[in-house]
């Protein structure tokens, strides 16, 4: 549980923390906020507590207002505990023309959950987004960092079984760095 | 087959990779820009080359360089925007995904022209694992002496990062997109000031699209005079368009502008006709944001002209009877779409994407969703329809930044084109299969 455990980085991410703050210039290393909340929502449980975010805040040197500000304005980021993975289908133009309200009635019904709720074994969040950049492979949707497109409702199926089996939710953390060497 | 200017090596299999790209002849450009011309001279051979940016608004790019404030001891930006939030385009991430090094050769280029030492990529958050492939390219292009200190010992020197957002439409707005840069919320500044003037941190900035910033690379590689030979009037070159919706093959075609629209739809070279062979209702030309059209409007101008893909065939006959090329993301509807409901999804994202700082667009939007809702729900009133295009009249023109246009304009076509549509909901709701989805459409936008 994110309660009990320590709010701090491993040192390996803190050095990419260290990193990611050097490409902006001396002075601006608020520029690194987002990024390092991708860092954060991925280290600690998928979203964003108030101490995460004092966290980040003590790391950039920023009050914590405006990490609150900017946290509570980007739809990746949760401001409320999440499933071990989140599903986020593409509600929008081309998606929806293709069938998105279709996948999206087959997910709530197969993990009796309403869009923007938690499954009761903590497993899955589904949530609604806004076009992904998919859209002539639609339907699709997301979980982590992997597209899954050209849905059918077989394939969300078979998808939904593959994803208990694993958590997805650490894709953030295996950032590359093109300046550690 | 059209002329490729960007996609033309996308089929060698390996591409992504530096060999092969640099083996194809890629980074070429920065070669000839370092060491053969002057950043004047690029910036001439961008004005020449009629090049427009790719972003949506088709603002001349050499115009826009040329306007850079180049204050002696004052950094000067490049951004990239890689943001691509604009429903019905993808285009960007084809190109990244598949020739990362074709953009990252751009902005050598360009940065170079714009005397700019730092650059940046801003992606959208959602593109992660592409905002990786690129960074492994900057990776191979840092190895290989193109970026850095001292680039082919010229004394250039350029870093160039990638920066993620977090999902927000809005942050493709070019200030949205500093502040967002800057580590801030994505609300858009008032201009002017305009970011050549004061940008990133205050700075002279350009920002221009992932496609924009590609298309340098042929202008530099053949001149400026070779690329305005390509496509029509002012449209020169070539196109990326991401085709999606009732089509037979939708995905990402680099046209040559100045084909016909019905080429484009019904030749096999593009998206094949329509799926299933059903007849086509609308085309959303240019991203969600642009006015929709009927088939009749799309196929031939209001004179009777064969439409072309162009920026100035697309609005003949401004928003009475014309469109926008926008982004290029063309959106095909078959006569199986309700327009309404299609609408209603708009105008959904509309008000969940608007940042919120201007009144009309805030209240706005959200008041354009209830009533949709309201009409599809059969609840809906012939007064309801003139209320709709009375909302989306008063916030045309009256926010900060353009979302609140790119709000208003599919409300207002839609409401010009398919009058009919929307009188059939009220009049007749019984004989539409959707109706009574209120709290069905209503739960759907939670979240
Ligand atoms: C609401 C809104 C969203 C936008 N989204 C994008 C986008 O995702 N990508 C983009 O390149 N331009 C977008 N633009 C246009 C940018 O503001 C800007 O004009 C563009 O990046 C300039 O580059 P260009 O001249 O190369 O097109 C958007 C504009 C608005 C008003
Ligand atoms: S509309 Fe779903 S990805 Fe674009």
């Amino acid at each position: 549980m994110s309660s009990d455990k320590e709010i701090k980085f491993p040192e390996e991410t803190l050095e990419l923390v260290r990193r990611m703050m050097k490409r902006y210039p001396e002075g601006k290393q608020k520029s690194a906020l987002i990024p390092v909340l991708h860092l954060a929502q991925a280290e600690f449980d998928g979203w964003l507590s108030p101490q995460v975010m004092d966290y980040v805040a003590s790391l950039l040197n920023i009050q914590s207002i405006e990490v609150y500000e900017v946290a509570s304005f980007y739809s990746m980021f949760n401001l409320k505990p999440v499933g071990k993975c989140t599903i986020e289908v593409c509600r929008t133009s081309s998606c929806w023309l293709m069938g998105a309200e279709d996948v999206i009635r087959h997910i709530e019904k197969k993990l009796n959950i309403k869009t923007g709720q938690t499954t009761a074994d903590g497993m899955f969040t589904l949530k609604g987004v806004e076009c992904l950049g998919s859209c002539g492979t639609a339907p699709m949707l997301q979980v982590g960092a992997e597209y899954h497109e050209n849905l059918t409702l077989e394939k969300v199926d078979s998808l939904l079984d593959n994803l208990r089996k694993e958590d997805k939710r650490k894709c953030y953390t295996d950032h590359f760095d093109p300046q550690s060497n | 087959m059209g002329k490729k200017l960007l996609l033309e090596k996308d089929h060698v299999p390996g591409i992504r990779s530096y060999e092969v790209y640099r083996k194809e002849g890629g980074y070429a450009s920065v070669e000839k820009a370092i060491k053969s011309m002057t950043p004047e001279a690029i910036v001439e051979e961008v004005k020449k080359s009629g090049l427009r940016g790719r972003g949506g608004a088709g603002f001349p790019t050499g115009m826009k360089w040329s306007f850079l404030a180049k204050p002696p001891g004052v950094a000067r930006y490049l951004v990239c925007n890689a943001d691509e939030s604009e429903p019905g385009t993808f285009k960007d991430r084809y190109l990244m995904e598949r020739i990362p090094h074709l953009l990252i050769e751009g902005m050598i280029t360009s940065s170079f022209a714009l005397g700019a030492n730092t650059s940046y990529i801003y992606i959208r958050g959602e593109y992660f694992y592409v905002a990786r492939i690129l960074e492994q390219a900057i990776e191979e292009a840092y190895k290989n002496g193109w970026l850095g200190k001292n680039i082919l010992g010229s004394g250039y020197d350029l870093d160039l990062y990638v920066h993620v957002g977090a999902g927000a439409y809005i942050c493709g707005e070019e200030t949205a997109l500093l502040e967002s840069l800057e580590g801030k919320r994505g609300n858009p500044r008032i201009k002017p000031p305009f970011p050549a003037v004061a940008g990133l941190y205050g700075c002279p900035t350009v920002v221009n699209n992932v496609e924009t910033i590609a298309a340098v690379v042929p202008i530099v590689n053949q001149g400026g005079d070779a690329y305005a030979a390509i496509g029509i009037g002012k449209s020169t070159g070539t196109k990326l368009i991401s085709a999606s919706g009732h089509i037979n093959k939708p995905g990402v075609y680099e046209i040559e502008m100045g084909i016909t629209v019905e080429d484009f739809i019904y030749s096999e070279e593009y998206c094949g006709g329509m799926k299933g062979g059903r007849k086509l209702k609308a085309v959303v030309a240019g991203g969600s944001s642009v006015p929709i059209l009927p088939a009749d409007l799309i196929l031939k101008t209001a004179n009777g002209e064969p439409r072309l893909m162009s920026y100035e065939s697309l609005a003949d006959g401004g928003f009475a009877s014309g469109t926008m090329l926008g982004s290029g993301g063309f959106i095909v509807m078959d006569d199986s779409t309700s327009i309404v409901k299609n609408l209603w999804n708009f105008t959904r994202f509309y008000h969940h994407e608007s940042c919120g700082q201007c009144s009309p667009c805030r209240e706005g939007t959200g008041w354009m969703e209830k009533i949709l809702h309201k009409i599809l729900d059969g609840h809906g009133s012939m007064k309801d329809i003139d209320l709709l295009w009375d909302i989306q009249s008063k916030i045309e023109g009256k926010t900060i930044c353009p979302l609140g246009d790119a709000a208003a304009w599919p409300v207002a076509s839609a409401i010009r084109h398919f009058r009919k549509d929307f009188e059939e909901y009220v009049q007749n709701p019984s004989s539409i299969k959707d109706v009574h989805h209120y709290y069905r459409l209503n739960d759907l936008t939670e979240a």
